[in-house]
């Protein structure tokens, strides 16, 4: 889809100003690892964040840096009958009763966890 | 240099070397977290002026702008309006807007698929705030990206067209869970169509149990009454927060 791809550039060029930063408070010459965190139902694809990773490192300090994405899948909580169910999308109802009224208690992560600096 | 965000020029680079060993940095920041931290600074903005701040989102050509000109054409002398357009390119919208008479700016953000919380944190410098009473923002056509985006609004609120298929909630459910409320416009044109009102609704609760649904046609008129009793009702709740501080 184009517009994901867009979503996950901005995205993506937010996450490497994000990690130069950390990374230039700590003296660093050069990123070699950046290590996140994309959840189930964040809307984020990891495959475009991929793509995305390797053209918006181009002259910073991240450039030639691997991308460990860790995927976090989705786990809500029913709020008709408290039922924690795994989610596979946010169309899913509860596993027990049905509703679809379920609280979000995990899957929405998109986050910088981790970076290996020099 | 923009003191309040920060959007300062590229610092020089860091020239001189160290001698460190390879380490790892423990992070744990959200990807997002500079633009909910700018979203938070527009609230608090915001709330000081007691606005009651809307971002309009939906596909291109659901019917945004047009509703926002009857709006603020029936309004006019009941609610004081400033609206924000946000367009990749032209003002084309802006002009629309400022033939009701109510402020406008636009921002148009290039290749960017929609607005940022600095955009509008910027966008909104021009504008007489004590003077208003609800500044609409409205986004880039786009059910996908400003589902993510807070710019530091009270409520999104989704256009649906009845011209659009009835599945869009299911399609994009991102956006139809962020919103507070959704708007089914171009009612009128429903005898021509065979799109499934009930349908729409059901799709939508499906993905967001809490969701207001007003259908309305900027048209003919019909529904516009109810839209208008929730903007005041809005307004009124931002005027009881203020005289009870």
């Amino acid at each position: 889809m184009g517009t994901s791809t867009l979503h996950e550039l901005s995205l993506t060029q937010n996450l490497i100003e994000s990690a130069e930063e950390h990374a230039r408070r700590e003296n660093a010459n050069v990123i070699t690892s950046v290590t996140i965190e994309i959840g189930a139902l964040s809307g984020v694809m990891p495959e475009a964040v991929e793509f995305a990773f390797e053209a918006c490192t181009k002259d910073t300090l991240a450039e030639g840096a691997t991308l460990e994405i860790r995927r976090i899948p989705a786990l809500g909580r029913c709020q008709q009958c408290s039922q924690e169910c795994a989610m596979e999308s946010l169309l899913d109802g509860c596993s027990a009763c049905g509703s679809y009224a379920l609280d979000i208690l995990k899957g929405q992560e998109m986050a910088l966890i981790e970076l290996e600096i020099d | 240099m923009c003191t309040d965000c920060g959007c300062a020029p590229p610092q020089p680079e860091h020239d001189h070397k160290h001698d460190h060993a390879s380490r790892k940095i423990r992070v744990e920041e959200n990807l997002l977290a500079k633009n909910q931290r700018l979203a938070m600074g527009n609230r608090a903005n915001f709330a000081a002026y007691q606005l009651f701040v809307l971002n309009l989102v939906s596909s291109p050509g659901s019917g945004k702008t047009s509703i926002l000109e009857r709006t603020l054409t029936d309004l006019k002398g009941k609610i004081s309006f400033s609206v924000l357009e946000g367009d990749q390119q032209t003002d084309n919208d802006a002009e629309r807007i400022a033939a009701t008479g109510v402020p406008v700016k636009q921002v148009n953000t290039g290749a960017g698929c929609h607005l940022d919380a600095h955009m509008v944190g910027h966008g909104v410098e021009d504008f007489d705030l004590t003077a208003t009473d609800i500044l609409m923002i409205e986004n880039v056509g786009n059910l996908v990206c400003p589902a993510s985006f807070d710019l530091g609004e009270d409520h999104k609120v989704a256009v649906l067209s009845v011209t659009e298929g009835e599945d869009k909630p299911l399609k994009y459910p991102q956006m139809f869970q962020a919103a507070d409320l959704m708007l089914i416009n171009k009612t009128d044109l429903l005898p021509y169509l065979r799109f499934d009102v009930e349908q729409c609704k059901a799709f939508a609760r499906q993905v967001n149990p809490q969701l207001k649904i007003i259908e309305l046609s900027c048209h003919s008129g019909e529904g516009v009454t109810e839209w208008y009793d929730w903007l005041k009702a809005g307004v009124a709740s931002k005027q009881r927060v203020a005289s009870s501080t």
